[in-house]
C-alpha cells in the first residue's frame, strides 16, 4: 500500500495531540506550585506529600485493588470452567447462554449498573422482614464486579477452546492419562493464553469501572473511581492531578513491561518478526471488540 | 459429555445477577411505590421528551464525529509500517486504561473560563471561549472519551484485509479511490458497525461527562437515572421505566442498523 | 513464430541487500503457454509480480508491446493476475466478483451480464452467480479466479501457482483444463510454479529459475532431455550426475571406462557432469554389463521398481520393471542417446547422488504449502 503523505502524518499527530494534551497538561499541573490551574506557580512535589496523607483516597485505593483482585480471581476460575461448559453445550441451549453471557457486555454499564442494585435493595427489603439486615456494601460491589468480569473471561478462552485439537485430550488418555490429568497437563496450556489475556481484561475492567460501582457499592464503600467522582465534583483540588499522574505512570509502567516480556518472547519465536510492540495486548483488548470472535456457528 | 456441569453454576449466577435484575427493572417500570400495576411512570415520561431528544442527538453527534475522525485515523495507520501500527495502537489504548473520570476531569481543567486553554487564547490577544456548560463540550468529552472504541476496531478489521485482495482489485482495473470505496469500506463495515455500538451505548447513557462538563445544565438520560436511584428525586419506579425505554430504544436502533450491515456485526450486541 | 509481446530487459531486484533477481532477460510471445518454473525463493513470483505492476523492479525496464511500463500502476496494464490464494472478494457474491473489473470499466449492464455468463461456462460453473464465495470449495474458488481475470480480456493473464492449495486429483484436472482454457480464449499466460511435472504438461515454454538467476529456457521437451546443468537435471525429473570427462566427440569417460554418447563440442579431455536418466539405464546380467554394482535397495512402484545401485560408493537410481533383489550383483548398459552431458556449472557435485535416496524424495513431495510467501 501507499505510504502516508505529510498531511495524513499531520491528521495522525493532531489525533493524537488531542488524544494525549490533556493528560500532559494535567502531569505538568501536578507539580505546580499554586492553587489555579492557569498560572505555572513554580515546581512543588506538595500535592503528592497531601495524597499520600488523605485518608479518603489511601481506604478507597485499598478497596479498589481487594475487590479488582478477588474479582478477578474468582472470575477467572469460574469463566474458565462456564467457558468449557458452555462449549460442550449445542444448539439452542448453547446460543441462549451466550446470549445471556453477553448482556453485561452490550448492556449500558448504567442499566446494569441499577439493576443490580434494584436487585440488592429488593433483596434487602424481602430480608428485612424476616429481620435479617442486609445493605449494599463491599460484598454486593464484589458481586457485581464478578457479574461483569466473567464475560470477558468467556470471550477469552472461547476462541482458545475452538481452536483445541479435540484429539488432544483423547490422545492423552489413549497414552494413560486420567481424565484430570489430562485436563490438567494438557489442555490447561492450551487455553492459558486465553485465560491470562481474560484476566488482564478483567483486572483492568474492574480497576477501572466507576458506574457499576457506583450503583452497588452502598454509601459506606467507596472504590478509588467513587472518590475521583466525588472530589471532582467540588472545586478541584490539585492532589487530583498528583492523583492522576501516579495513575498514568503505573498504567503505562504496566503497559511497558507487558510489552517487553511479549516482545521479549516473539522475538525468540519469530525470527524476523516486524514489531511485536503491541500486538499481544491489541489481541486481547481486540477478543471483544472484534464481532467475528463472539460470533457463533 | 459430563464436562457440560461446567456451566451449571454460572448459569445460575447468570439467572440471579444478570436475568433477575432485569426482570426487576421491568417489574418496577410497571409498579408503582405499594406494588399495584400501573404505566404512570411511562406517562410521565412524556414530560422528559426534551432529556430523550437531547441524550440522543448528542450521542448521535458524537457517534458520527467519532466515526469522522476515527475512520481516517484507522486507516492510515493500518497502512504504516507493523512497527509503528504497533506503537500507535499502544497509544490509542493508554488514555483508555487511564481512569474515565480523570481523563473527563482534565477538560474541564482545559476549558474552564481561567484554564489553560483560555489563558492560552488570552496571552495570544484573542477571545475567550466559554465552552464548559455547553452540548459542544459534552459531545467533546464523549468523543475524547470514546474515540478509541471506534478506532480499535475500525482498524483491526482493515489490517485484516488480505492485501491481494487489494491487489486483485487494481489488477482489475480500479484505481486507489476505486479500491477503497468498493473493497475497503464495504469491508470495514463491520468494524464501522461494532465501533458505533461501543460509542453510542456508553454516549447516550453517560451520566458523568455531562455532570461535569455540561455544567448541569444540559440534563442527559444517564443523569436523569442516576437522580431517581440515587439522586435527589429517589423514585426507582420512574427510573427503572427510563431505563427500560431507553435499552429498548438502543437495542431496536441496533438491530436495525445491524440488519441493514446484513447482519456483520450483529454479534457484538446480541 | 508468433510476434513477441512481453520483453524482461536485464530486471534486477535487490531487498534489503538481498538480490531476489539477478539480471533476468527473457521476452515472452503473444499467445504462448510459458511457465516460471522453480524452488521457493527463486524469484519466480517477484518476476511474475513485476510484470504485473505490484512491485518495481530495482533496476532493468519491462516492455510491454515494445512500450515501456515501469511506471504504469497495476490498474491500467492490459495484464490480469490469477492470485496464489485467489483473492475473491469476501463481501461480494460470485457475479459480482466477476463482474467487478467491467464495472469498474463502466461496460453496459446487459453485455456485462453476457460476458459475466459466459466467463462462468468457460470455467465450468454457470448459474454460480448467485452463490457466496464461501460457499464454493478451493477448485471451485480458483475457477472463478481465472474467470473474473479472463472476462476482461486480457492479453496475457498472470497465474501465481494457482494450483497451490488444490488436492493431487484436482490439480490433475484443472492442468488439462487450463491449457483447454487458454487454448479457448487464445492469450498469453505466464505461469508460476514449483512443480514441474505441472510445468511439463501445460507449457510451451519452460524458464528454469533458482537463486535470482534463469537457469535454462526451452520447451518442456528441451529441459528435459537436454538439461543446461546440474541444477536443472535435479530439479526436473530425476537423474544421476556423475563426474566425467569427454575424451573425444562422442567418447565419455566414467569410473575409467569409455562410454558412446552422441554429445559433441567439448574441450579434449574436458571435465564434465554426465546425467543418466533412471528410465534410460537397462538391468542385464553382471557379465554383459558396461558397469557392475550392487543392488542396495528396491521399492515398488507399480509401474516399475525404483532400484538403488551401488556402484564403487556412488548410488544411482534406476527404474525398471525388471525385480532384482537386494544385494545382487548385476550390469547396467545404456545406451547412446541415454548419456547427456553438461558442462560444469556451480551446481555440479551438489545434486544426482541417491546415497540419501528417500530424503531426496521426501523433498520432492514437500506439499505446495510449504513453498510460497518467502518470496515477497
Amino acid at each position: 500500500m501507499k505510504k502516508n503523505g505529510p498531511v495524513s502524518r499531520l491528521f495522525i499527530f493532531l489525533m493524537f495531540l488531542f488524544l494525549y494534551a490533556p493528560i500532559f497538561v494535567l502531569i505538568a499541573f501536578s507539580f505546580n506550585d499554586s492553587k489555579s490551574n492557569a498560572v505555572w506557580g513554580g515546581f512543588t512535589l506538595d500535592w503528592y506529600v497531601e495524597l499520600f496523607q488523605n485518608r479518603t483516597v489511601l481506604e478507597a485505593l485499598q478497596t479498589t485493588l481487594l475487590v479488582s483482585v478477588l474479582a478477578t480471581l474468582i472470575a477467572t476460575v469460574a469463566g474458565t470452567a462456564a467457558a468449557i461448559g458452555f462449549f460442550n453445550l449445542r444448539g439452542r441451549t448453547r446460543s441462549v447462554c451466550l446470549a445471556v453471557n453477553n448482556i453485561p457486555l452490550t448492556n449500558a454499564d448504567i442499566i446494569t449498573g441499577v439493576s443490580m442494585m434494584l436487585l440488592f435493595v429488593f433483596t434487602g427489603q424481602v430480608l428485612s422482614q424476616w429481620g435479617i439486615d442486609f445493605r449494599l456494601g463491599f460484598p454486593t460491589l464484589l458481586i457485581a464486579h464478578i457479574t461483569f468480569d466473567i464475560p470477558y473471561v468467556i470471550l477469552s478462552v472461547m476462541p482458545k477452546l475452538r481452536q483445541l485439537d479435540p484429539n488432544l485430550a483423547e490422545a492423552a488418555q489413549d497414552l494413560g492419562a486420567t481424565s484430570f490429568y489430562a485436563f490438567r497437563r494438557v489442555v490447561l496450556p492450551e487455553l492459558m493464553p486465553g485465560i491470562v489475556s481474560g484476566m488482564l481484561i478483567a483486572f483492568t475492567m474492574s480497576i477501572d469501572d466507576f458506574l457499576i460501582s457506583y450503583f452497588t457499592a452502598g454509601s459506606q464503600t467507596s472504590t478509588l473511581s467513587m472518590v475521583v467522582y466525588s472530589m471532582v465534583r467540588r472545586r478541584v483540588s490539585p492532589e487530583i492531578n498528583a492523583l492522576s499522574t501516579l495513575m498514568f505512570l503505573v498504567v503505562l509502567a504496566m503497559l511497558i513491561i507487558i510489552n517487553l516480556r511479549q516482545g521479549g518472547a516473539l522475538r525468540q519465536t519469530r525470527k524476523n518478526g516486524g514489531g511485536p510492540a503491541a500486538e499481544g495486548l491489541l489481541s486481547l483488548e481486540n477478543e471483544d471488540l472484534d464481532p467475528s470472535s463472539v460470533q457463533e456457528r | 459429555m459430563k464436562s457440560k456441569a461446567l456451566a451449571v453454576p454460572y448459569v445460575a449466577w447468570m439467572a440471579l445477577f444478570v436475568v433477575a435484575p432485569l426482570i426487576l427493572v421491568v417489574v418496577y417500570a410497571f409498579t408503582t411505590r405499594d406494588g399495584g400495576f400501573t404505566t404512570a411512570n411511562f406517562s410521565t415520561l412524556t414530560q422528559y421528551a426534551g432529556v430523550f431528544g437531547r441524550s440522543f442527538l448528542l450521542a448521535i453527534i458524537a457517534t458520527l464525529v467519532c466515526i469522522l475522525l476515527g475512520y481516517p485515523l484507522a486507516l492510515l495507520l493500518a497502512r504504516e509500517q507493523s512497527r509503528l501500527r504497533g506503537m500507535a495502537m499502544l497509544l490509542i489504548m493508554l488514555p483508555m486504561w487511564m481512569n474515565f473520570l480523570l481523563r473527563t476531569y482534565s477538560w474541564v481543567f482545559l476549558l474552564e473560563r481561567n484554564g489553560f486553554f483560555n489563558t492560552l487564547l488570552e496571552t495570544v490577544g484573542l477571545p475567550k471561549l466559554d465552552i464548559i456548560g455547553s452540548p459542544t463540550a459534552v459531545v467533546l468529552g464523549m468523543v475524547y472519551n470514546f474515540l478509541p472504541f471506534m478506532v480499535l476496531p475500525i482498524f483491526s478489521v482493515i489490517e485484516k484485509i488480505d492485501p491481494r485482495v487489494i491487489e486483485a482489485a487494481q489488477d482489475l482495473g480500479a484505481n486507489s479511490s476505486q479500491v477503497f470505496r468498493r473493497v475497503i469500506f464495504p469491508l470495514s463495515l463491520p468494524g464501522v458497525l461494532s465501533g458505533v455500538t461501543m460509542v453510542f451505548i456508553p454516549s447516550v447513557s453517560t451520566f458523568v461527562i455531562s455532570r461535569l462538563l455540561g455544567g448541569g445544565m444540559n440534563l442527559l438520560l444517564g443523569d436523569l437515572i442516576e437522580m431517581q436511584f440515587l439522586g435527589s428525586a429517589y423514585n426507582p419506579h420512574l427510573g427503572s421505566a427510563i431505563s427500560l425505554v431507553m435499552m429498548v430504544i438502543v437495542l431496536v436502533s441496533m438491530g436495525i442498523m445491524n440488519r441493514f450491515g446484513e447482519g456483520e456485526g450483529e454479534a457484538v450486541l446480541l | 513464430m508468433s510476434k513477441e509481446l512481453i520483453r524482461l530487459a536485464d530486471l534486477k531486484m535487490v531487498f534489503d541487500d538481498e538480490v531476489v533477481l539477478n539480471s533476468i532477460n527473457l521476452y515472452i510471445n503473444d499467445k504462448e503457454f510459458l511457465t516460471l518454473l522453480g524452488p521457493s525463493g527463486c524469484g519466480k513470483t517477484t518476476t511474475l509480480r513485476i510484470i504485473g505492476g505490484f512491485q518495481k523492479p530495482t533496476s532493468g525496464d519491462v516492455f510491454f508491446d515494445g512500450v515501456r511500463i515501469n511506471d504504469v500502476p497495476p490498474h491500467k496494464r492490459k495484464v490480469n493476475t490469477v492470485f496464489q490464494k485467489y483473492a475473491l472478494f469476501p463481501h461480494m457474491n460470485i457475479f459480482e466478483n466477476v463482474a467487478f473489473g467491467l464495472r469498474i470499466n463502466k461496460v453496459p449492464e446487459a453485455e456485462l451480464k453476457r460476458r459475466v455468463n459466459e466467463a462462468l461456462e468457460l470455467v465450468n460453473l454457470p448459474g454460480y452467480g448467485k452463490r457466496s464465495v464461501n460457499s464454493l470449495s478451493g477448485g471451485q474458488q480458483q475457477r472463478i479466479a481465472i474467470a473474473r481475470a479472463i472476462v476482461n480480456r486480457p492479453q496475457v493473464l498472470l497465474l501465481d501457482e494457482p494450483l497451490g492449495a488444490l488436492d493431487l486429483k484436482l490439480r490433475k484436472d484443472m492442468q488439462i483444463e487450463l491449457k483447454k482454457i487458454q487454448q479457448q480464449v487464445g492469450i498469453t499466460f505466464i505461469y508460476v510454479t514449483h512443480d514441474q511435472e505441472e510445468a511439463l504438461t501445460m507449457s510451451d515454454t519452460i524458464v528454469v529459475m533458482d537463486k535470482g538467476s534463469i537457469q535454462q529456457i526451452g520447451t518442456p521437451e528441451d529441459i528435459y532431455n537436454e538439461p543446461k546443468n546440474a541444477f536443472v537435471a535435479d530439479f526436473i525429473g530425476e537423474s544421476n550426475i556423475i563426474d566425467g570427462i569427454m575424451h573425444a566427440d562422442g567418447v565419455v569417460g566414467m569410473y575409467g571406462k569409455r562410454f558412446p554418447c552422441l554429445d559433441k563440442g567439448f574441450a579434449k579431455d574436458e571435465p564434465v557432469d554426465v546425467v543418466i536418466r533412471p528410465e534410460d539405464i537397462d538391468i542385464v546380467p553382471e557379465e554383459q554389463g558396461q558397469l557392475t554394482g550392487t543392488v542396495t535397495e528396491v521399492t515398488f512402484k507399480g509401474v516399475h521398481y525404483d532400484t538403488i545401485v551401488d556402484f564403487r560408493g556412488f548410488k544411482w537410481l534406476i527404474q525398471t520393471t525388471d525385480y532384482s533383489p537386494v544385494g545382487a550383483r548385476i550390469g547396467v548398459k545404456i545406451d547412446p542417446d541415454g548419456f547427456h552431458i553438461m558442462k560444469k556449472s556451480v551446481y555440479s557435485g551438489t545434486f544426482g547422488d541417491y546415497s540419501s535416496y528417500s530424503d531426496a524424495y521426501d523433498e520432492l513431495n514437500e506439499g505446495p504449502d510449504a513453498e510460497g510467501g518467502h518470496e515477497e
